[in-house]
C-alpha cells in the first residue's frame, strides 16, 4: 500500500473490476445468496437493491471478507480473494450507522487504517485533514464521533474508507439511518466524490430512489439471486420480469385476457414482452405504469374517476373499472382539469409490450 | 479466519460451564450439609427440626411484616416523587437520584451508628420495635428503587399518559392509581421484589440494633446448629431467586408486548 | 461526599434556570413547584441525613459532647489503622479478581441468546448473590469450605488436609474467597451493560481498515472499555469495604475489618463508652467509599456518552 502525499485528486487511481462468480452462502436453512453472479467494471458505481433478506448485504460483506462462502468465488481486478481475511482486503467499508471508533476523535478515526499500515504521523495527519476537506468537515476533526449528527457521521465513516486508498469503496445502507433532507443531500456528495475519485464502488439499499439516482447499474436481487442488473432507465423502462417491474416504481395490476402473442386488457390489445405461459383465453393480471395509462373524460367512457392528488407537473388520478379494479394514471396537470370525481372517463393504454403479474 | 471464529465461539461454553460449577458448588455443599445425620448418614432430620426450631417462624414473620411494610412505605414515597419528578420537574432528576444513590456511598454500619443517636430518645413504638427497621429499610433500598421506576417511567409516554387522564377528568389520586401505575406496573413488581429480597437478608442493621429478625436468628442459631442454617439459608436464597426469576420472564414477555407501541418503533 | 455536592449542584443550576428577578408570587409559584419533593426530602433527611450528620458530629465529641481529635487520631493508628489496611487489601483483592474474573463470565453470557432462559436465569442468580445474600453466604460457605465441609472433606479424603496447612475460612483468605463469590456476580451486573454499548461494527470496521484482532482490542475495544471496567472495580471496591454481614456471621466478630470494628464498638462488645471512636472510623470509611464512588461516577458519566 503506497500513500501518495499530493491532493485528493491523487486519490484518483485507475479503477478495480469485481466479479462474483456462483456465490452461494446459506445460514442454517435460509440461503442467503443462491448463485450470485456479478461484474462490476472499473470506476463504476453499481447498486444493489432488493428487499430485506435478499442477500444484499450478504453479498457486499462477502466482498468485504466479513463473511465467509459456501461455494463460489469473488474476483477482484481478475484475481481469487475469496480466502483473502478481512484486514487483508483493502476495502473500504462505510457501515448503515454506529461504526466510528467513539474513543477516537475524528481525525484519528480517519487516520486509524493508515496509522496501522505504519504511515508517519504527520502524513497521516495531513491525509487525514485533506479527507475531512473533501467531505466538508476539515474544521471537525478535532470533535468526537458522539459530538456528530449522523450525517456528519457519515460523512466521518465516508472519510475513514477512502483513507486508506481502498481497492473498492462498499456502502452497506449508508444513508438508512439519516432523516430524509441529509439524506438526499449527503446521496448526491457520495456520487460526486466517486465519480471525483473514480473508485469502484458498490452500495448496496432497499431504497429504490436512492438506488436509481445514484448508480450507473443497478442490480435487482431477489432470494440470493441477481434478476435484473441494468441502468436506472433500463431498469424502470424495459424490466426484464414482472419482480424487478414492480419492485422498481408503481405498477398497476389490471385484468386481462391472453390471446396468443397478446393480451385484453379492458378492450384494448397489449402486445406481451415476453411469450405468456398461459394458454388462449386464460384470465391474467397485466402490470401497467401510471404513465402509460391515459384517461379522457366522456360522458360513455368505462372508468370512473374516484379521487385526484396534484404533484405539480402531474396529477395522479385514481379511477374505477366496472370490474372493480382500481387504475392510477399519472396525467399531464393541464389535461386532468376535467377529471373531477365522480365524472366517467375513457381509458387507453400506451402501445408499449407489457409484462403479466406472477402467479395469477 | 473461519477457525478462528469457531474457536471464538467455544470459549464462552467453558467459561460458563465452569462458572456454572463454581457458583453451584456453595449450593450443592449447603444441601448435602443440611442432610447430615450423626455418623456419617444423612437424612432429612435437620429439615424435619425446622419447623418446630424455636425463634424460626416468630423471626421469619417479624421479617415479613418489615419486609410488607418497606415495599408499602417504599412504593407510597417513591412513586409519586419519581413520578411527579419525571412530570413537573425533569430537571431535578438528577437531584433526586443524586439523594437515592447516597445510600451506596454510606456503608450500613455507619448508617446504624447514626441511627441510635438520633433515635435514641425517640418513642418507643419506633425505636424498640422493627418499625425502625421499615423505616431505614426505605433508605437502604433507594437505588434500587430509584432506579427501576425511573427506567420504568422513562419507558412509557408519561405526560401523554397522564394528560389524557386529566383532560378526562381525572384527579391526581386517580391518575397516580389507574393510570401510572398500571402502566409501570412491572417496574413497581420489580422494586418490590428487591426491597422483599434486601430485607429478609439484611443483618447489619437488624443486628445492631437488637432485633430478632430472620438472618439475625440464622446467625444466632447457626452458632449452635448448623445444619438448620445452612438449610434455611440454602432455602431463602432459592425462593428469592425463583422471585427474580419469573419476573424477569414476566417483564420480558411485557417489554416484547409493548414494543409495538413504544413511539420509537414508528 | 463529593457525589452529594455536584448533585446538589446541578439541581440549583436546574432551579436558577427560571427566569431572573423573581417577585413575590414567583417565589410562591417555585416553593409550589418543590412541594412534590418536600416527602422525599423530609423522609431522606430524617432517616438518612440525620444519622450520617450525627455520625459526623459525633466523630468530633468526647463522651460529654466536647469537642476533641482524639476519637480521629486513634481511628487512623494502631489496631485501627492496622484495621483499615486489612480492609483497604481484603477491598482491592476481592475487587480485582472480581473483576476480571466477572467481566470475563460476562462477556461469555453475551454470547447467548439474549431472550434465552440461561441469560434470565444467570442475571436473577446475580441479583441475588450480589445484592442480598451476606449471611446466607456464609452458611453456604461454611458448609463448603468449613472445617467439616464438604470441599474440605474432599480433599482431605485426597489427603489435603487445607485446616492442618494453615487454612481457615475464617481469616482474611477465607473472607476473600467468599467475597469473590459475590463481587464476580457484581461485576456482571455493573459491567454488562458496558459490553453491550460494544458495537460488532466497530470490530468489522477495524477489521476492514486492515486492524489484527490484537490490533482492534489494543486500539479500540481495550480504551473503550478500560474506563468502565475501572469504574466497576471501584464500586466492587466500595461493596466490598462496606460488607459486615458475611465477615461478622462467619468470624463472630472477630477480624481486624473496619466494619466488624464498629460493630463491636457499638454495641459494647469490647469497652464500653467508645461509641463516638466507632462514629469515627465511620467517617473514615464515608470519606474512602465517597471518594472511590465520586471517581466512580465521573468515569461512569464520560463512558456513557461512548457506549450510550
Amino acid at each position: 500500500m503506497t500513500v501518495t502525499e499530493a491532493a485528493p485528486e491523487a486519490v484518483k487511481r485507475a479503477g478495480t473490476s469485481v466479479e462474483f462468480r456462483g456465490l452461494r452462502r446459506s445460514f442454517g436453512e435460509v440461503a442467503a445468496l443462491d448463485g450470485l453472479d456479478l461484474a462490476i467494471a472499473p470506476g463504476e458505481l453499481v447498486a444493489l437493491l432488493g428487499p430485506s433478506g435478499c442477500g444484499k448485504t450478504t453479498a457486499l460483506r462477502v466482498l468485504a471478507g466479513l463473511e465467509q462462502v459456501d461455494a463460489g468465488e469473488v474476483l477482484v481486478d481478475g484475481g481469487d480473494v475469496t480466502g483473502v481475511p478481512a484486514n487483508k482486503r483493502d476495502m473500504g467499508m462505510v457501515f448503515q450507522s454506529y461504526s466510528l471508533f467513539p474513543n477516537l476523535a475524528v481525525r484519528d478515526n480517519v487516520a486509524f487504517g493508515l496509522r496501522l499500515r505504519g504511515v508517519a504521523a504527520a502524513t497521516r495527519r495531513r491525509r487525514a485533514q485533506e479527507l475531512l476537506e473533501l467531505v466538508g468537515l476539515d474544521s471537525h476533526g478535532h470533535r468526537y464521533p458522539h459530538q456528530l449528527s449522523g450525517g456528519q457521521q457519515q460523512r466521518v465513516a465516508l472519510a475513514r474508507a477512502l483513507a486508506i486508498e481502498p481497492r473498492v469503496l462498499l456502502l452497506d445502507e449508508p444513508l438508512s439511518a439519516l432523516d430524509a433532507q441529509v439524506r438526499t443531500q449527503l446521496r448526491d456528495e457520495i456520487r460526486r466524490l466517486q465519480l471525483r475519485v473514480g473508485i469502484t464502488t458498490l452500495f448496496v439499499t432497499h431504497d429504490q430512489e436512492e438506488a436509481l439516482s445514484i448508480a450507473d447499474r443497478v442490480g435487482v436481487m431477489r432470494s440470493g439471486r441477481l434478476e435484473q442488473c441494468d441502468t436506472p432507465a433500463e431498469l424502470y423502462q424495459r424490466p426484464a420480469t414482472a419482480f424487478v417491474a414492480e419492485f422498481v416504481g408503481t405498477m398497476n395490476h389490471v385484468p386481462g385476457v391472453v390471446a396468443g402473442q397478446e393480451v385484453v386488457v379492458a378492450g384494448h390489445r397489449l402486445t406481451l414482452a415476453e411469450p405468456a405461459g398461459a394458454r388462449d383465453g386464460q384470465l391474467v393480471k397485466v402490470l401497467l405504469r401510471p404513465e402509460s395509462v391515459t384517461l379522457t373524460a366522456e360522458a360513455d367512457g368505462q372508468a370512473l374517476v374516484s379521487d385526484r392528488s396534484f404533484r405539480g407537473a402531474v396529477t395522479r388520478v385514481t379511477a374505477t373499472l366496472p370490474d372493480g379494479t382500481t387504475l392510477l394514471a399519472d396525467l399531464p396537470s393541464v389535461t386532468a382539469a376535467d377529471l373531477q370525481p365522480g365524472a366517467q372517463a375513457a381509458v387507453r393504454f400506451a402501445p408499449q409490450p407489457v409484462l403479466l403479474a406472477e402467479g395469477e | 479466519m473461519s477457525t478462528q471464529r469457531r474457536r471464538a465461539a467455544r470459549w464462552p461454553v467453558i467459561v460458563l460451564v465452569v462458572a456454572g460449577l463454581y457458583f453451584l458448588l456453595p449450593m450443592v455443599a449447603s444441601l448435602e450439609f443440611s442432610l447430615r445425620d450423626v455418623h456419617n448418614t444423612h437424612s432429612f432430620a435437620a429439615w424435619g427440626r425446622l419447623l418446630s426450631y424455636p425463634g424460626l417462624l416468630d423471626t421469619l414473620f417479624t421479617s415479613l411484616w418489615v419486609a410488607f411494610g418497606t415495599v408499602a412505605l417504599t412504593l407510597l414515597l417513591m412513586v409519586p416523587t419519581v413520578s411527579w419528578v419525571h412530570l413537573r420537574r425533569p430537571k431535578l432528576k438528577r437531584f433526586v437520584e443524586g439523594i437515592s444513590l447516597l445510600p451506596l456511598v454510606i456503608p450500613p454500619i455507619v448508617l446504624v451508628n447514626g441511627v441510635l443517636v438520633v433515635f435514641q430518645d425517640a418513642p418507643e413504638i419506633v425505636n424498640g420495635t422493627p418499625l425502625i427497621l421499615v423505616f431505614e429499610y426505605v433508605i437502604l433500598a433507594l437505588p434500587f428503587t430509584y432506579r427501576t421506576l425511573d427506567a420504568g417511567l422513562s419507558a412509557i409516554p408519561l405526560a401523554t399518559l397522564v394528560e389524557a387522564a386529566r383532560g378526562l377528568g381525572a384527579s391526581w389520586p386517580v391518575v397516580l392509581l389507574r393510570v401510572v401505575l398500571p402502566n409501570i406496573r412491572t417496574a413497581v413488581l420489580g422494586a418490590a421484589l428487591l426491597n422483599l429480597a434486601l430485607v429478609m437478608g439484611e443483618y447489619t442493621l437488624s443486628s445492631i440494633l437488637l432485633m430478632q429478625t430472620f438472618p439475625v436468628w440464622m446467625v444466632s442459631t447457626g452458632r449452635t446448629d448448623a445444619g438448620v442454617s445452612v438449610a434455611v439459608s440454602l432455602l431463602s436464597l432459592l425462593i428469592v431467586f425463583v422471585l427474580l426469576f419469573l419476573l424477569s420472564i414476566v417483564s420480558g414477555r411485557r417489554t416484547r408486548e409493548l414494543r409495538p407501541f413504544t413511539p420509537s418503533a414508528s | 461526599m463529593t457525589v452529594s455536592n455536584t448533585t446538589t449542584r446541578t439541581g440549583a443550576a436546574g432551579l436558577s434556570a427560571a427566569p431572573a428577578r423573581p417577585t413575590g408570587r414567583r417565589w410562591v409559584a417555585r416553593a409550589a413547584g418543590l412541594l412534590g419533593l418536600l416527602p422525599f426530602l423530609a423522609y431522606t433527611g430524617l432517616f438518612l441525613a440525620a444519622p450520617v450528620v450525627m455520625v459526623v458530629v459525633g466523630a468530633f465529641q468526647d463522651n460529654d459532647g466536647a469537642f476533641t481529635t482524639d476519637n480521629v487520631t486513634t481511628a487512623v493508628s494502631d489496631q485501627y489503622g492496622r484495621a483499615f489496611v486489612t480492609s483497604i487489601e481484603l477491598s482491592a483483592l476481592t475487587a480485582v479478581v472480581g473483576a476480571v474474573l466477572g467481566a470475563v463470565l460476562a462477556q461469555a453470557v453475551l454470547s447467548r441468546r439474549p431472550d434465552g432462559v440461561l441469560r434470565k436465569a444467570v442475571t436473577s442468580a446475580s441479583g441475588v448473590l450480589a445484592n442480598f445474600g451476606g449471611v446466607q453466604l456464609a452458611f453456604a460457605f461454611i458448609a463448603t469450605l468449613g472445617s467439616i465441609g464438604i470441599v474440605t472433606k474432599a480433599l482431605a479424603a485426597v489427603g489435603l488436609d487445607i485446616y492442618q496447612g494453615g487454612f481457615t475460612l475464617f481469616g482474611f483468605t477465607g473472607i476473600a474467597i467468599v467475597y469473590i463469590y459475590f463481587q464476580v456476580p457484581l461485576m456482571l451486573i455493573v459491567f454488562t451493560p458496558a459490553l453491550e454499548g460494544m458495537r460488532e461494527q466497530w470490530r468489522e470496521a477495524a477489521e476492514n481498515l486492515g486492524a489484527t484482532r490484537w490490533q482492534y482490542w489494543r486500539h479500540v475495544a481495550g480504551p473503550v472499555l478500560l474506563p468502565p471496567f475501572l469504574a466497576s472495580l471501584l464500586l466492587l471496591f466500595a461493596n466490598s469495604l462496606s460488607a459486615f454481614a458475611t465477615a461478622e456471621a462467619l468470624t463472630n466478630g472477630i477480624i481486624g475489618l473496619v466494619p466488624i470494628q464498629i460493630g463491636a464498638l457499638v454495641s459494647g462488645n469490647v469497652v464500653a463508652d467508645q461509641q463516638n471512636l466507632g462514629k469515627a472510623l465511620g467517617l473514615g470509611m464515608v470519606i474512602v467509599v465517597g471518594l472511590v464512588m465520586a471517581v466512580y461516577y465521573r468515569i461512569q458519566r464520560r463512558t456513557a456518552r461512548w457506549l450510550g
